[in-house]
């Protein structure tokens, strides 16, 4: 592909191209950093203070003491504990669920189109308001679940050792659509000509899985997981209004809960710092995927 | 896909037809499930064992828009016959409308303030978003910019941060300016947010429009803003439109940001149908029937973009 020289050819009549490139993105650019990367700025000074700001006391500066003092809070330990366990139960069980779905799709089946438009439905819709109803759902004494499952009066919420289940669960139903669109899509550009050598050949239906479906949809379910994994990171909305055990209380809800509940705006904006570099780390990663997907 | 030849395989496809509806089915009962509440009677909302046969009313939608309280003793029959259709089913349901004393205008419950709120702000940070993020991506895309790599992960990187990290700061200045709980300040946000979206789907499409259609154009005499408005412009219509849904959506369900930077004036849908929760016994239905028309618009929508949907979750990487 050729590229115009900016200031070539078209530039004697209306604006030069240059000028147009520049009128294009810079405002973009500048929005973003106004919005995104002064405010960023703003909260890395914050973070070396410790300005509470429920107060109009002014901020002091106290250097690394807020971070000093996160990183040896065993709580905080305990809440990247809980994200860590969280984060895996949900991609696994998207990873299964969605791909899962996505091998049964690749079958012949009828109305093969609204049936996977139908099942992407779920993550769709609002987290918040959809994941609302999950408690409506699980609830021990009237929820569907407990009926239909004939499991009586299971507390999915109010047990902590099952809340971080439930919650992710949520997760799981919300997301392995999206697992399964990706996997359509990778199964869907492996060759037929593979499946009929392998026939041909009497592979038998592990191998083929194994040695032919599997590595050609790995680097497109390697975006999914990624991605997932960043967001299950993330997680705050259903988990927020589903649960308020210790056991479910992911980053971001500890993290929301030290900035606009307790106020402690120093110390929450140096545990956001903390975060931010987590998930620039893992933002890297999906985006070297996502241009080797590309380049394919 | 493997064609189907042999008996194993023929009895292989049905069990996978069979699987296909169950999962079907059990991924679309939560959504059955709200949709559903939202036309039963309070007294039906929460029964052990659940009902799932019941005849469907509207009252939860008319105690969804009003505010009300517990009827003392039956109403007037007078009253209640002079009263709209909607004023009878609440009664029915034993409560009355609360009213001004003076004037007899109904109180209304706040719900449709709140969605008009995640109209307004939706559709104009959608607005923003997409026309920015089409120039944006028209730029990129045609032009050489130096570091373009970098400068488009940086725009990406944006909007991975978790909402959260970019509220603290942002609620500080926001209350500095007098930005907090107003519609200008959330629609900064959101635009901030999809405009990155905006960027990566849109250069996508842009990047498939031929270059030799401007190019032409250019030999013709047209300047170059011409021909990104009259040949560029029309090309990318489609993609433009399935851009926008989606900034729609992603303004329409935002959580976070809603609920640290708003409280009352300029909160949306999405914190203000969970708080109405709370304690004690919640009224289901009417919680289902608010939600039921917050959800409505982005599942018609998903029908609208279905051919669409893997571009815009994948970020413009993975197209069909």
């Amino acid at each position: 592909m050729t590229r115009l020289e900016p200031g070539s050819r078209a530039a004697s009549r209306g604006f030069s191209d240059l000028t147009i490139r520049n009128l294009f993105i810079i405002p973009t650019i500048a929005f973003l950093i106004i919005f995104n990367v002064f405010p960023l700025l703003y909260s890395l000074w914050t973070s070396f203070t410790d300005f509470r700001a429920s107060t109009t006391a002014p901020a002091n500066w106290v250097g690394l003491a807020n971070y000093r003092e996160l990183l040896n809070d065993p709580f905080i330990w305990r809440n990247f504990t809980i994200t860590a366990k969280y984060v895996l139960i949900s991609v696994t069980g998207q990873v299964v669920v969605g791909f899962g779905l996505a091998m049964l799709l690749n079958r012949q089946i009828p109305f093969k189109g609204l049936i996977t438009t139908l099942l992407l439905l779920p993550m769709m819709l609002s987290m918040a308001v959809v994941g609302l109803f999950w408690k409506l759902l699980y609830d021990p004494s009237f929820g569907i679940i407990n009926y239909f499952l004939g499991l009586g009066k299971f507390e999915w919420l109010a047990d902590p050792q099952v809340a971080l289940y439930a919650v992710a669960l949520v997760d799981i139903w919300m997301w392995s659509p999206f697992v399964m669109l990706l996997s359509l899509a990778g199964l869907s550009a492996v060759p037929k000509h593979l499946y009929e050598a392998a026939e041909i050949d009497r592979a038998g239906p592990f191998y083929t899985f194994f040695r032919i479906t599997l590595p050609l949809v790995a680097p497109i379910l390697m975006i999914a997981i990624i991605f997932r994994t960043m967001e299950a990171f993330k997680t705050f909305d259903h988990a927020y209004i589903l649960s308020s055990q210790p056991t479910t209380e992911l980053i971001a809800i500890r993290l929301y809960k030290m900035a606009f509940l307790e106020w402690q705006t120093g110390l929450s904006s140096a545990f956001a710092y903390i975060v931010l570099i987590m998930v620039v780390a893992i933002t890297n990663i999906y985006v070297k995927y996502l241009n080797k997907a590309k380049a394919r | 896909m493997a064609e189907v030849k042999t008996r194993g395989e023929v009895v292989l496809n049905r069990v996978a037809i069979v699987a296909v509806v169950v999962a079907l089915i059990v991924m679309l009962t939560p959504i059955y499930w709200i949709a559903s509440t939202a036309f039963k009677p309070r007294s039906l909302a929460t029964t052990v064992p659940p009902t799932v046969m019941f005849e469907p009313t509207l009252t939860p939608f008319a105690k969804l828009f009003t505010k009300r309280s517990q009827l003392r003793q039956p109403v007037e029959e007078d009253v209640y016959e002079a009263a709209p259709w909607w004023e009878k089913l609440i009664y029915d349901d034993g409560e009355q409308v609360v009213k001004n004393r003076k004037t007899g205008a109904i109180t209304s419950s706040g719900y449709w303030d709140r969605y008009k709120n995640s109209l307004i702000v939706s559709i104009i940070s959608t607005f923003l978003a997409v026309s920015m993020g089409t120039l944006t991506a028209y730029g990129f895309s045609r032009f050489k910019v130096k570091g373009e790599q970098d400068w488009l992960f940086f725009i990406l990187s944006t909007r991975m941060l978790p909402p959260v990290v970019v509220a603290i700061p942002m609620f500080l200045m926001y209350r500095t300016v007098g930005l907090h709980d107003t519609h200008l300040g959330l629609i900064i946000l959101y635009t901030a947010f999809n405009l990155s979206f905006a960027v990566w789907i849109m250069k996508g499409f842009v990047d498939e429009i031929p270059r030799e259609y401007e190019e032409a154009a250019l030999v013709d005499g047209y300047t170059r803003l011409q021909a990104f408005w009259k040949i560029v412009l029309p090309e990318a219509l489609t993609g433009i439109a399935a851009t926008a849904v989606f900034c729609f959506i992603i303004a329409w369900n935002e959580y976070a940001f809603a609920l640290m930077m708003t409280s009352r004036n300029a909160q949306t849908a999405p914190p203000y149908i969970p708080s109405q929760v709370g304690s004690g016994l919640p009224d289901w239905s009417v919680i289902a029937a608010g939600a039921f028309l917050f959800l409505l618009p982005v599942a018609i929508f998903t029908f609208l973009l279905r051919n669409h949907l893997l571009r815009g979750m994948s970020f413009g990487a993975i197209r069909k």
